[in-house]
């Protein structure tokens, strides 16, 4: 197997006095798709915004690429290939699509121009509309956005948050298909899912997060099929989401 | 005619403050206080380089230019950056700004005490113009030039560069922003700089406009060029320009046609006829900020 190219060991994530992450650990390989799962409230966002350098950790130790990122700031990382897809899309409503997509290219110099036009292929309907503002976007075409803004960067690592938040059953489908795709590109990612059941289906390796902890890790295939984690952690389908 | 370009040359000063004003309040959401008292430090600067140093009144120009920019930075550095993360940062950058505003007076009242300052004689180019009937000086046409330049400048930065694209992904979301790897404290530094290096041309193109720096023309162009930011729509650039061009030529109309005491009344009570009519101020988004 490939080694380890993102490493998150006894993360501590506080609010104050609340302790949101409670000593966390779980590691990517190069080229994987790596889930979180888990309820609202569970910590997910928090692990992956200390990750990524927006949140500074209370405590634990994070590499990336064999060095130690646990302090440095985000901007930093998004240079060297950590690029996040934030909870709730944040694009910039009032630039236009194709601003989005230069500020994704923020750190890439030259070489945005071309991943730039590589997106407006991929994504045809922010061809059409790229002088328009992002705002006017529907929300899949907005999350569809945020996702080629961030591969703009030229990620290594990919932190996606949430992605199907909000979206139709069919938008979710394509949402899913392009994360596929860009697993099989090269490029590492780390999902983060509610949608507990989809996000395996997707994934190479998950573990269950419940207040702050994970209380499961394994291949992604072994949990899914593990009928009593589903109920215990997750809620099996159409069922009372328990926490 | 005569009025009408008397009231274009003060306004646009008016504007350029009042642009740097509204900069930083429409890209990082703060009100600098402290914009003023660059105005006013950057007048006695500017006299300063003209009668010790012995640069001409236009070489002074980017000199003080660039001492703004340093100011800003400082500005930044002790006012604003350490309460950033404060739950109250607009409150407290407000009254820190005002803090340094106090200082800066108060350095320039130790330096140069309570006495009006004057260019020395001999400073100022004679030149001036007839146009349609009116008498125009070179000074006039070159505080004139030097705003609208400088107002170009700035629309060309933030509009088309790539430190102008940061900033408005810092207006209009600083997590994105941050998730999309600017630096925002970096951005931030350069919106104070800017911001203040053009006050601070607004301050010396004043002192040069009247020939004279007082300590109290920070106060006295302070509540103007919040007035011109209101009536423009907070954070809005060619607000702040139209703003100030109506401000300039409402005082000197005032002073012209009803008498000098009535000039504050007429243009303050134009700028709430203003905002009677648009809320928002003139190109003020209608949305209303989220908190
Ligand atoms: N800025 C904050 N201040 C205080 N508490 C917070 C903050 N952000 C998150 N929390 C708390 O930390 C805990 C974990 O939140 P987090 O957003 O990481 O969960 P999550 O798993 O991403 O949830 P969701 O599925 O709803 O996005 C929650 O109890 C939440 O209330
Ligand atoms: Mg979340």
């Amino acid at each position: 197997m490939s080694e380890s190219i993102l490493g998150v060991s006894d993360l501590r994530v506080r609010y104050g006095r609340v302790e949101a992450v409670r000593g966390v650990s779980f590691e990517a390989r190069r080229g994987q798709l790596v889930t979180l799962v888990g309820a609202n409230g569970a910590g997910k966002s928090s692990v992956l915004n200390a990750v990524s350098g927006l949140l500074r950790p209370a405590g634990g130790r994070i590499t990336f690429e064999g060095q130690d990122v646990t302090r440095v700031p985000a901007h930093k990382l998004v240079r060297r290939g950590l690029v996040q897809v934030p909870e709730g899309r944040q694009i910039l409503a009032t630039l236009t699509i194709e601003e989005n997509l230069r500020m994704g290219g923020w750190h890439a110099g030259g070489r945005a121009r071309e991943a730039i036009d590589a997106m407006y292929a991929r994504f045809p309907v922010l061809a059409e509309r790229r002088g328009l503002p992002a705002g006017s976007l529907s929300g899949g075409e907005q999350q569809m956005l945020a996702i080629a803004r961030a591969l703009v960067a030229g990620p290594t690592v990919m932190l996606m948050d949430e992605p199907s938040m909000g979206l139709a059953p069919k938008i979710v489908d394509e949402v899913f298909r392009v994360i596929e795709e860009i697993r099989r590109s090269g490029t590492t990612v780390v999902l983060v899912e509610q949608n507990a059941r989809r996000a395996l289906r997707a994934a190479d390796h998950g573990y269950v997060l419940q207040t702050g902890e994970v209380v499961q890790s394994g291949p992604a295939d072994e949990l899914l099929a593990d009928e009593r984690i589903i109920a215990a952690y997750l809620g099996g389908d159409g069922a009372v989401d328990q926490r | 005619m005569q009025q009408f370009l008397n009231g274009i040359s003060i306004g646009s000063i008016y504007a350029l403050f009042a642009i740097g004003f509204t900069l930083v309040f429409g890209i990082l959401d703060r009100l600098n206080l402290a914009h003023p008292s660059v105005f006013a430090v950057s007048a006695f600067v500017g006299i300063e380089l003209v009668e010790r140093v012995g640069l001409s009144i236009w070489t002074a120009l980017p000199v003080v230019f660039l001492v703004g920019g340093l100011l800003g930075l400082v500005i930044e550095r002790v006012a604003f950056r350490p309460l950033k993360n404060r739950p109250d940062a607009h409150f407290a950058g407000l009254i820190s700004s005002i803090a340094i505003a106090g200082m800066l007076i108060a350095l320039l009242q130790w330096r140069y005490g309570p006495d009006t300052r004057r260019f020395p004689p001999g400073s100022f180019p004679g030149t001036d113009f007839e146009v349609v009937g009116a008498r125009v000086t070179l000074v006039q046409v070159v505080i004139v030039a030097v705003s609208i330049a400088l107002m170009v400048a700035l629309t060309y930065l933030v509009t088309r560069t790539r430190l102008g694209r940061g900033m408005r992904a810092i207006a209009e979301n600083p997590t994105a922003a941050r998730v999309l790897g600017v630096n925002v404290d970096r951005v931030t530094a350069w919106t104070f700089a800017i911001s203040s290096a053009l006050g601070a041309v607004a301050g010396v193109l004043f002192a040069i406009n009247v020939n004279t720096a007082q300590l109290g023309m920070g106060a006295a162009i302070e509540l103007k060029g919040l007035a011109v930011i209101i009536v423009g729509g907070m954070g809005s650039l060619p607000g702040a320009l139209i703003g100030g061009l109506l401000l300039g030529l409402a005082e000197v109309f005032a002073v012209e046609y009803v008498g000098s005491s009535w000039r504050d009344v007429i243009a303050f009570g134009l700028l709430f006829a203003i905002l009677l009519l648009r809320p928002q101020g003139l190109l003020g988004a209608r949305k209303v900020r989220e908190v």
